[in-house]
């Protein structure tokens, strides 16, 4: 850790000294999540989403490691081997029904996390690199979110595997040979199954490395801020334990609260009908949709109607690629030295136009292809390449920013000076006058 | 000359200025853009020059009834009676083309049946259980046991469409689960035959005037409430008593028919339902608890390092102390 008045790990007694001279474990989760990392004070809750991913990430290993205890990965079991875990096997409802909806709040938390990091500015230097890693992350959660889809066996699961791994297949010359080496065969079948339980069973735990990565990165600069102003001396921070570990911890609470009240009264609410019929290779679904998560990629997908040069197919699949790729480049495309929105009014302006144009995306690609949706996802999806691509560039190029508070602590009292007045100073404000 | 290369180098100019990340994203950025907005004109022409025409099922298939059962909302518990009635009328009138292959029946403990009765109903189920004879190695069948799932009513697929004029009667399992609003959808379905002749929707078209096409083929039937409007199974419940049920009960209305089997069809899908909802309100309870004791702890705990905000207006001591003062002299007490 970065700062001087990061306070050292001092074990507690003889066992934890013997321990600490030999293998340094406690030193190591004391640094990187107990007393000895200081957290900017003036976190907001939106901080809270790193620590939520996490928690979700463990339960999706946990309730996961259970299910493949049950499932059978067989074209021609895996369907019924789920229900069986719904019906026979004890409280197998409660624990598929947990996975189940924990990947549906693995995601909404950590696109939350994501939105904040876009508004807040958490991907400029010098946190390049965790927001990166993070992108990582999310790539290796959409393919594991994808492969756990399919697992089922459901009319979605097939028909989704077939759409899906069908993109390759856009690619002229090589596309069709490595769409067949993915799946092992000319359609999904079993091999595509045994092939991605494995990697489903698997990637997870490449998550969770990166994850210490990102975790680690974040930890050379510290935690950022919603002022983006950087800390600079203790008073400016907060040991992580037991200040954040109690911000989180009760936040945490209602959070599960939350996947509770899903996972127990509304568990297939975000899930579609048409899983709960087994895969049939010789009837198509009259209306093929991947699950929520992927709605405003799959909006962008089907955006392109035209063979404009390329197969409109092909401009899809790269848009699609495209729209996740290019947020990597995202700490050299909005140059602005300022981080936080809350200082840059053209660009928080521009920011809320996107997360309207995601949900307009993501509203789009669960709808039925109809001429007016089709236009809105070409509008939205125009929109979404034009905002990182050329709108924010330029903002960040002309944009004039408003004036940043000094420090973290005298941010506090930024604008708020009447409120804020000590009790029995001199400089009491008057109250309004009645 | 001089003009000539003037637009060029300003050009240059700006990218190197802009650097080349963002150059290659402006290209990139006006690329897809571009070509979204020529796509974009391209669905505009074609809805203009070709507007796409109503279907029938866009006009005249509906939703779903309303329908309320015990079973339903948080709190909701099945209705045994209920299940039992839902389950007397798939056992008479639904099992003889549609399986229920995912339920045991050691699970009808679920409607309220004992050891024995389950026992029973195995035992005595018309469809028997494929088998090997154990003296000859033939294939046979035998009775059915608690442990035993619902046997299907065909052989296979090719004998169930054989039988029903090359149409699939669904197993019934999940069916409620793998429709939209499902046990709705079924009690909608079962109650939804309609004389295709004079039907109208509620605009008040006339089906077979707007869409003469749309007429019902020989051996389908009609039902506003099946996504394509003809179905291959012909009304299953007909007239009112078609099953008798044990006194005490409703009668046997086909209404309350349809209701029961839909409430039978909702348990199949989900025999664990009650277990679910149960578990769920104590688990709610306990989070919330939890949630408010966390809560708790982090007010007092960040109670010290959070700023002092002085109270202003007619809480401000200063202000209090005038009011206590005023109140004193005027020999009010407060």
């Amino acid at each position: 850790m970065s700062f001087s008045w990061a306070k050292q790990y001092e074990p507690k007694n003889q066992f934890m000294r013997w321990l600490d001279e030999r293998l340094p474990l406690p030193r190591l989760i004391y640094g990187a999540v107990g007393g000895g990392y200081p957290v900017p004070r003036n976190l907001n809750y939106l901080w809270n989403f790193g620590v939520l991913a996490g928690i979700f990430l463990t339960i999706q290993i946990v309730t996961g490691i259970v299910l493949a205890m049950w499932y059978f990965s067989s074209a021609d079991g895996a369907f019924n081997s789920v229900e069986h875990i719904m019906r026979d096997v004890d409280a197998g409802w409660a624990i598929r029904y947990a996975h189940m909806n924990g990947a549906s709040f693995f995601f909404i938390v950590t696109y939350i996390h994501i939105f904040r990091g876009l508004y807040y500015g958490s991907y400029k230097a010098p946190r390049e690199l965790v927001w990166m890693l993070g992108l990582v992350i999310y790539l290796l959660m959409m393919a594991t979110a994808f492969m756990g889809y399919v697992l089922p066996w459901g009319q979605m699961s097939y028909w989704g595997a077939q759409v899906i791994t069908g993109f390759f297949s856009a690619f002229p010359v090589v596309g069709e040979p490595i769409r067949i080496w993915l799946l092992g065969g000319y359609a999904p079948d079993q091999a595509a199954l045994t092939r991605f339980f494995s990697l489903h069973y698997l990637l997870p735990f490449v998550i969770a490395a990166v994850v210490i990565l990102h975790i680690w990165a974040l930890h050379i600069p510290g935690s950022g801020n919603p002022t983006g102003v950087d800390v600079k001396n203790e008073k400016d921070t907060l040991p992580f334990h037991p200040f954040y570990t109690a911000k989180d911890g009760w936040f945490v609470g209602l959070f599960i609260l939350l996947y509770a009240v899903v996972t127990y009264f509304a568990p297939n609410y975000m899930g579609h009908p048409d899983n709960y019929i087994p895969a049939n290779p010789l009837a198509t679904p009259a209306h093929i949709v991947p699950e929520w998560y992927f709605w405003p990629f799959y909006a962008i997908l089907r955006a392109f109607t035209i063979d404009f040069i390329l197969p409109a197919k092909l401009w899809g699949v790269l848009a699609m690629f495209a729209s996740i790729l290019l947020l990597f480049f995202l700490p050299w495309l909005d140059k602005s030295p300022v981080r936080s929105g809350n200082y840059r009014p053209v660009f928080k302006r521009f920011f809320w136009l996107l997360v309207i144009d995601v949900l307009l995306l993501g509203w789009a690609g669960g709808s039925t292809a109809t001429p007016g949706v089709v236009a809105l996802s070409q509008i939205a999806s125009a929109y979404y390449f034009a905002h990182f691509l050329i709108i924010l560039p330029l903002v960040s190029m002309n944009e004039k920013t408003l004036p940043l508070p000094d420090s973290i602590s005298s941010s506090v009292l930024h604008g708020e000076v009447q409120e804020a007045a000590p009790l029995g100073s001199k400089s009491r404000a008057k109250p309004a006058t009645a | 000359m001089g003009f000539l290369l003037a637009l060029p180098t300003a050009i240059l100019g700006y990218f190197l200025r802009i650097g080349w990340i963002r150059t290659i994203g402006l290209f990139v950025g006006a690329g897809f853009a571009g070509v979204l907005l020529i796509s974009l004109g391209s669905t505009a022409s074609t809805y203009l020059s070709n507007p796409p025409e109503p279907t029938a099922e866009e006009e005249f298939h509906k939703h779903p009834k309303h329908l309320n059962l015990a079973s339903d909302g948080p709190f909701g518990r099945f209705d045994e009676a209920q299940l039992q009635r839902g389950f007397q009328v798939y056992k008479e009138v639904c099992a003889a083309c549609h399986g229920l292959n995912l339920v045991s029946f050691y699970s009808l403990e679920g409607l309220g049946y004992n050891e024995a009765e389950i026992k029973a109903i195995a035992d005595q189920w018309l469809i028997e259980v494929p088998s090997v004879n154990p003296d000859t190695g033939e294939v046979a069948t035998r009775k059915a046991v608690p442990s035993d799932r619902f046997p299907d009513p065909y052989a296979n697929e090719t004998a169930a469409r054989a039988a029903n004029n090359n149409a699939l009667p669904p197993d019934l399992s999940l069916i409620t689960k793998a429709r939209h609003d499902g046990g709705a959808y079924v009690y909608s379905l079962l109650t939804g035959y309609r004389n295709q002749a004079g039907y109208k929707n509620e605009k008040g078209e006339e089906l077979l005037k707007a869409f003469p096409a749309t007429k019902t083929p020989q051996g389908l039937y009609f039902n506003p409430y099946f996504p394509n409007l003809n179905i291959a199974m012909p009304p299953p419940l007909s007239s009112t008593g078609q099953v008798t049920y044990a006194e005490g009960n409703p009668a046997p209305t086909v209404d309350q028919m349809a209701k029961d089997v839909s409430a039978f069809l909702v348990w199949s899908a989900e025999p664990k339902m009650d277990a679910r909802k149960g578990t769920g309100n104590a688990v709610v309870l306990f989070l919330l608890i939890a949630t408010v004791l966390g809560y708790m702890a982090y007010q007092n705990l960040w109670y010290s390092s959070k700023r002092k905000v002085a109270p202003v207006g007619p809480l401000d001591p200063v202000n209090k102390a005038k009011r206590n003062r005023a109140s004193k002299k005027a020999g009010i007490k407060s």
